[in-house]
């Protein structure tokens, strides 16, 4: 049974549509990420399944009962903002303890003690249970932030990119951690974030949002190999897919609809040698340590890939293209044919 | 254009040693990155350049003139902070010329000098707009515009795309290493994001507990990190680390990692005793049937073009990048092959890197 459902939701705010008759569905024990841009809808998405905005239109449903006009208290959600909001006056046992002290919940003192150590170990914070909330590094702050939601064992978990206040180093520790925990624990999360590679590593399905709407939803792999337009080709991947006129290039597989064509690294062959088809010339090779980029000129346009470790590239080398299985969009943007399918 | 010379520069609050006595030469015209995570003390170091913070000890020279004590208004520089702060009553006109305002210069020379930096910035359609109904990367725009004005001889900016998505902050990233290039500018520019820094940087400083770790280009810091937390501190996902526990010995080209031998670049210095950690870049790591170095594979994130496999060996948890085509099995038990020549061993107790045929190329080997 799903554990949240989201029918035809709308949401505005003035003359904003912030979500627009959006459907979602997410099942027990599944991490759904939902990713976009800044304005796409997400955190308004999540604040709806919490209770804390009401929709103008559709129904909200957590574990098959309606609770669209309930208000939060009501709804078995914990959410986790992007500020870690501690309490600074309380040791970690304290602030981890919290939210099952509460008047409405009232659990005994033994049950709480057990409840916190579990989660303790599982953030690996279990030595720091005595300090002050004050008196931590930034990730551990926000592992007691994660911690105080995790305590309570609620159909949902929300997190409003919850990692982004955090330094690289730390971000890619606890995204794993935050994968291992889920997957331990199997619990259910509704995840937004704006870091692909947040997405694409965490989630079971991730839903790509822009301007209030749900484009496409699907598995990681689904969403990179299939992506149903260049807007959502271009949300995942790095180097960023390249978008140049279908034309160039060339073959007989090109759908007489198609306008654009979308090459990946994986779309790309490069030969040092003259060879039949497309020639281009190397630009530059951007160092960015483990992933070099190779900025070539195709004609007037660029393209940009993932340097092969054993190919030795140079800025002015002049080389040859092999484009294999490549994605195709039409005049709308909407991808067509079978292009990039794996094989 | 200037060059900034930095000697013995050491800062204490109270008992506290933010900067433990530093120095570096940023050159005329470079793009100077220095990363380090929060508290190692790279904002410090910034700060005592502007002028913001005095020096405890050490001096400061900006072209050749020592600065250590002037106050912040007398050094031609400009500081871009993290958060871009714009007047909302003035349009993007008067908001790039405020600094020239403020000192009083005539008002044909300020509309020029605005123009002309709204040129560079490309916001010149822009300039009578008001700031509230522009876009983030326009705003932003807006406030380099405010600090390129003045033509300072250097800029200085400290994690100025720190609170931006990730997206658009890769942007920013090649507008401001263009930007640079375009003014002929000195910049120094500071962040805990190793892929801005290895995005922008002509140099790196890669700081820890108020010391300059390892100083050199992005490639060389990548390539061959000097210490364990250079390496660990750099890469997405970091460089993995394998327990080491035979000493090795002066021209070994092979080690022992549990009974399995593993080739590497050769090493120039003899060691009796100790412990020490063989590290290896993801992408550095292959699977190979044949290899004695064998692991259990423990995860797969999948990255579309790529995927990283963690391994757990006996010597300790790896990482390898391989093609997203290749399929890998979570429970099954793999060989591991690494690519020889980019093998770097470390001495765990100091962190260091032993000498190498690797680390004794290049002008900080």
């Amino acid at each position: 049974m799903a554990e949240v459902a989201l029918l035809d939701v709308s949401k505005r705010f003035g003359a904003v549509e912030a979500v627009r008759g959006l459907s979602l569905s997410i099942a027990d024990g599944e991490f759904v990420v939902l990713l976009g841009p800044t304005g796409a809808g997400k955190t308004t998405t999540l604040r709806l399944i919490a209770g804390l905005e009401r929709p103008e239109t559709g129904r909200v449903m957590i574990r098959g009962r309606d609770v669209t006009k309930e208000v939060p208290a009501e709804r078995d959600v914990a959410f986790v903002f992007q500020q870690y909001s501690l309490y600074p006056h309380l040791t970690v046992y304290d602030n981890l303890a919290f939210p099952l002290r509460s008047p409405a919940r009232r659990m005994d003192e033994d049950f709480i003690r057990r409840r916190v150590q579990q989660v303790a170990e599982l953030l690996h914070i279990e030595q720091k249970l005595a300090n002050r909330a004050t008196a931590l590094s930034g990730g551990e702050m926000q592992r007691v932030a994660i911690g105080r939601a995790l305590v309570r064992e609620p159909a949902v978990y929300l997190m409003d990119e919850p990692l982004s206040s955090l330094d690289a180093k730390l971000r890619t520790e606890l995204r794993l951690e935050l994968k291992r925990i889920q997957r331990e624990l199997g619990t259910t999360i509704l995840y937004v974030t704006h870091d692909q590679i947040e997405a694409m590593t965490m989630a079971d399905r991730i839903g790509v949002m822009n301007e209030g709407v749900l484009i496409q939803q699907g598995t990681p792999r689904e969403i990179y190999e299939q992506p149903a337009s260049a807007y959502v080709a271009s949300r995942l991947g790095t180097p960023v897919i390249n978008l140049i006129p279908a034309e160039l290039v060339g073959g007989t597989a090109t759908p007489p609809q198609a306008r654009t064509a979308g090459l990946r690294t994986e779309h790309i062959r490069i030969f040092a040698g003259e060879r039949p088809g497309p020639r281009a010339r190397v630009h530059w090779v951007e160092h960015l340590g483990d992933q070099n980029h190779v900025h070539l000129k195709l004609d007037a346009h660029s393209l940009v890939t993932l340097a092969d470790p054993a190919q030795d590239l140079k800025a002015g080398d002049e080389v040859s293209l092999e484009f294999a299985a490549p994605l195709y969009f039409d005049q709308a943007g909407n991808r067509i044919g079978n292009g990039g399918t794996p094989a | 254009m200037a060059e900034i010379r930095i000697e013995n520069v050491a800062k204490t609050f109270g008992t506290f040693t933010a900067v433990k006595g530093v120095n570096f030469t940023v050159d005329h015209g470079s793009f100077f990155v220095i990363l380090g995570p929060s508290g190692c003390g790279k904002t410090t170091t910034l700060r005592m350049i502007a002028g913001l913070e005095l020096p405890t000890s050490g001096r400061i020279l900006l072209d050749g003139e020592d600065v250590t004590g002037l106050r912040a208004s007398a050094r031609d520089i400009a500081f871009v902070f993290q958060l871009f702060a714009l007047y909302p009553h003035m349009n993007v006109r008067e908001n790039i010329g405020f600094p020239l305002k403020c000192q009083n210069f005539p008002r044909a020379e300020i509309r020029k000098s605005v123009e002309e930096a709204a040129r560079l910035l490309r916001i010149d359609h822009l300039l009578d707009r008001r700031v509230g109904g522009l876009s983030g990367g326009d705003r932003q725009r807006v406030a380099l515009g405010r600090a390129i004005v003045r033509r300072p001889k250097a800029f200085l900016m400290d994690e100025p795309l720190g609170a931006l998505d990730s997206e658009f902050r890769r942007l920013m990233c090649g507008e401001l290493r263009e930007l640079h290039d375009r003014i002929d500018a000195t910049s120094i520019y500071i962040t805990h994001d190793q892929l801005e820094a290895m995005a922008m940087a002509d140099t790196i400083a890669v700081m820890n507990g108020g010391r300059v770790e390892q100083i050199g280009t992005p490639q060389e810091i990548y390539d061959r990190p000097q210490s364990m937390f250079v390496a660990d501190f750099i890469g997405a996902p970091p460089m993995s680390f394998l327990d080491v526990r035979t000493a090795p010995r002066r021209g070994d080209r092979v080690i022992w990692v549990d009974g399995a031998r593993v080739e590497m670049p050769e090493l120039f210095e003899d060691r009796t005793e100790g412990k020490f950690a063989l590290g290896v870049r993801p992408e550095n790591v292959s699977f190979a049937d044949s290899s004695g170095l064998r692991g259990r594979v423990i995860g797969a994130e999948y990255l579309g073009t790529t995927q990283i496999v963690t391994v757990t060996t006996a010597n300790g948890q790896l990482k390898a990048r391989l093609p997203s085509a290749k399929s890998v099995q979570l429970g099954e038990t793999v060989g591991l092959s690494l690519r020889p020549d980019r093998l770097s061993l470390f001495d765990s107790s100091s962190g260091r890197v032993l000498p190498s045929a690797l680390h004794a190329r290049g002008p900080h080997g």
